[in-house]
């Protein structure tokens, strides 16, 4: 027969499960921004994404607001469409804010700044659905070395 | 001639394999269709989830902490290297909820649980209790299969996520209190990697489906045992290989489809 | 009288095959109501087996077995519970549950089958394990009991429900004298009073001729003799000579069937 003893252990057990994965939720992965209601959708085009990926973050002033959903090729325009989820409560972004590919450090991975633009008092916000155009490509390295070694060669002469 | 005899033999071997499944299957679809009994049921159940969660707690809590802790080591000394020792946080908590969360559980599952569901049916088996089962009008899938399939199912997700829980604090223990990283950093790199869908609940859905396989194939050894002592020995053998076996095959299917 | 008696359990032409070995071959039994029936012949000729049929455990492969009219192998799963209840079965080795005491073990099916109050069933329980004398061992785990007490106990389970049949396999098997004077006792006095009707499978001949009132011998996989005791102890058939005298040699042999022995030890067979 059951004892109180194995009904207690047994719940005991349970709750100890329930609390693991409730602090696997809230305390390790940081469920703020994610669930689809509460962000809204902005895209931007890149000629270049770099090592840019799905739930890559974006930025502003280094705390994150929101990530990147999707990333696509136009096929006739041969540019990178990059679709990102903002988190809603970060609603006063001007229109003419911008956006650019960073990296964090030397060799980490690579993220979106989203710089707030200059907001004149008529300037309207963005919202769901509305394109960034200003938008700054990722650093590629080795066109940077090929641009150096090419100004260093233009000096010489 | 000897060639016709390896074509038969590798049929026979083939038929009997899929019979196996087969009848695995409708052990499991008998055992589990049955409309639960609340009245009855609840009681079983509780017993069952004493016997295979409660019971594995110890040794699942212990090897998270170890396992946690080790990770947190061994990876400090290799990020040191390149000065990236805060991404220590992310690669213990990734390593953990995406890998050897579910499968070590599964596998410490197999070995603690499994063996001995396959031991404890083939006894009843051997000593004719489910036979008396069936005398009595009881249908022995509803009252000794079903009871232990849901505790399986039910315990093991929970036996991982405390495994993972318990692991990335080992892993605080030792990159946070020993060596020294910041814990402010430890943590916010760490919640800034680890994501809800992708991490947690495929780590969540891994232990889901490796409960179900390891319980399956622990009681179908169970019950399909040849009733004598050699025969519950093989049994249990044979459910911590083949279990173990799938979990880690099944991890790869599922690690292939959940992260590319 | 006898004639009146209706047949609880008829088995009709029944045959069963292990594997690719024959067990029973058109096998003839049947079973009068409130009797006490025996199942007799040499260790190894599936009386088991026989029982399992006759409980739907096993299917045969052709024939049939009534159960008071209903084809056991034809019914539907629950219509074979529900025939399940009117009968049981005490195992060889007793088959008590080993993770509850004798008192829930005996209370299991009524527990299960009705939703008599606790009160009640603990009654009951009380006046099943009175009748195998084990009142006091109600609280005892079945490995605390002796094998000759735990076969009592799992006799008082499976008159709990009060079934019409109950079938023994082997219940003398390992007993010693003692234990088998009072299960002998105990099967005799509960036919009796609680008017069962009894199928007692056995190779034990003094046992089961002293409670028995008519004997089937099976052996060869068919029934080789029938008949009251009494008829079977004037019989002149050699082989049942041999089984219940018995004799080491005789119409059943005591070598398992092999090629010459000469030949084999002279290496020709090979």
């Amino acid at each position: 027969m059951l004892t109180r003893k194995i009904e207690f252990l047994v719940g005991c057990f349970l709750l100890t499960g329930l609390a693991a994965f409730l602090t696997l939720v809230f305390n390790v992965a940081n469920i703020k921004i994610d669930s689809g209601e509460s962000t809204y959708a902005l895209t931007a085009r890149f000629t270049n994404v770099g090592g840019l990926k799905v739930r890559s973050p974006v930025k502003v002033g280094g705390v994150t607001v929101g990530r990147v959903s999707d990333i696509i090729l136009d096929p006739k325009q041969l540019d990178a469409v990059v679709t990102i989820q903002i988190d809603k409560r970060y609603d006063q972004f001007p229109e003419t804010s911008s956006l650019s590919i960073l990296t964090s450090g030397l060799l980490g991975e690579q993220f979106l700044g989203l710089t707030p633009g200059f907001d004149d008092g008529d300037t309207s916000m963005l919202k769901s659905g509305d394109k960034i155009e200003n938008t700054h490509s990722a650093l590629v390295l080795e066109d940077l070395i090929g641009q150096f070694l090419y100004s260093l060669g233009s000096k010489d002469k | 001639m000897r060639i016709v005899e390896r074509i038969t033999a590798l049929g026979h071997n083939a038929i009997e394999f899929i019979s196996g499944f087969g009848r695995a299957g409708i052990m499991l679809w008998n055992a589990i269709v049955n409309v639960p009994r609340f009245r009855k049921g609840t009681p079983l159940l509780i017993k069952q989830l004493y016997v295979v969660g409660v019971q594995s707690f110890v040794i699942i809590t212990i090897s998270g902490l170890f396992i946690g802790m080790v990770l947190a080591l061994q990876g400090y000394n290799i990020l040191s290297d390149f000065g990236t020792s805060e991404s220590l946080g992310p690669m213990v908590a990734l390593s953990l909820l995406r890998e050897l969360g579910p499968v070590v559980t599964a596998l410490l599952f197999a070995g603690r649980a499994g063996s001995a569901l396959t031991a404890e049916i083939g006894l009843m088996k051997s000593t004719e209790q489910l036979s008396s089962l069936e005398m009595m009008a009881v249908d022995p899938l509803r009252q000794v299969i079903a009871p232990r399939f849901w505790a399986g199912v039910i315990s093991m997700p929970l036996l991982a996520m405390i495994f993972s829980a318990v692991g990335i604090y080992g892993g605080h223990i030792v990159g946070v209190e020993w060596k020294g990283i910041d814990a402010g950093s430890f943590w916010s790199i760490l919640q800034s990697q680890v994501e809800w869908h992708q991490d947690i609940l495929n780590s969540l859905i891994k232990s889901v489906v490796f409960a179900v396989v390891v319980t399956w194939i622990a009681l179908y050894r169970g019950y399909q045992v040849i009733p004598n002592p050699e025969g519950i020995s093989r049994a249990t053998t044979k459910t911590v290989v083949q279990a173990s076996l799938a979990v880690l095959a099944l991890d790869f299917l599922l690690t292939a489809l959940m992260f590319g | 009288m006898d004639n009146q008696t209706p047949n609880l359990v008829e088995v009709r032409n029944m045959s069963f095959n292990r594997g690719s070995r024959a067990i029973f071959k058109d096998l003839n039994l049947t079973i009068p109501k409130g009797k006490v029936t025996a199942i007799m012949g040499p260790s190894g000729i599936g009386k088991t087996t026989l029982l399992k049929l006759i409980s739907g455990q096993l299917t045969p492969d052709s024939g049939q077995v009534l159960f008071d009219g209903h084809d056991i192998h034809k019914v539907s799963r629950k219509e074979l519970f529900n025939l399940r209840q009117r009968m049981s079965m005490l195992f060889q080795s007793g088959a008590l549950f080993t993770d509850i005491n004798v008192a829930d073990n005996v209370a299991f099916a009524l527990r299960e089958h009705s939703n008599l109050p606790e009160s009640i069933i603990n009654t009951i329980v009380a006046m099943k394990l009175e009748a195998v004398g084990l009142r006091g061992a109600g609280k005892l785990m079945p490995n605390e009991l002796s094998g000759g007490m735990q076969r009592r106990a799992a006799l008082a389970r499976a008159i709990a429900l009060e079934p019409e049949l109950v079938m023994y396999d082997e219940p003398f098997a390992g007993q010693d004298p003692i234990a088998m004077g009072v299960l002998v006792k105990l099967i005799k006095e509960l036919s009796e009073s609680l008017n069962l009707t009894s199928v007692v499978v056995s190779h034990d001949v003094v046992e089961v001729l002293s409670i028995a009132d008519y004997v089937y011998v099976v052996a060869d996989k068919k029934v080789i003799a029938e008949g009251t005791p009494q008829q079977l102890k004037q019989s002149d058939n050699l082989q049942l000579q041999q089984f219940m005298g018995g004799e080491p040699d005789g119409p059943v042999p005591f070598h398992f069937p092999a090629p010459d022995y000469k030949k084999e030890l002279m290496g020709e067979n090979r």
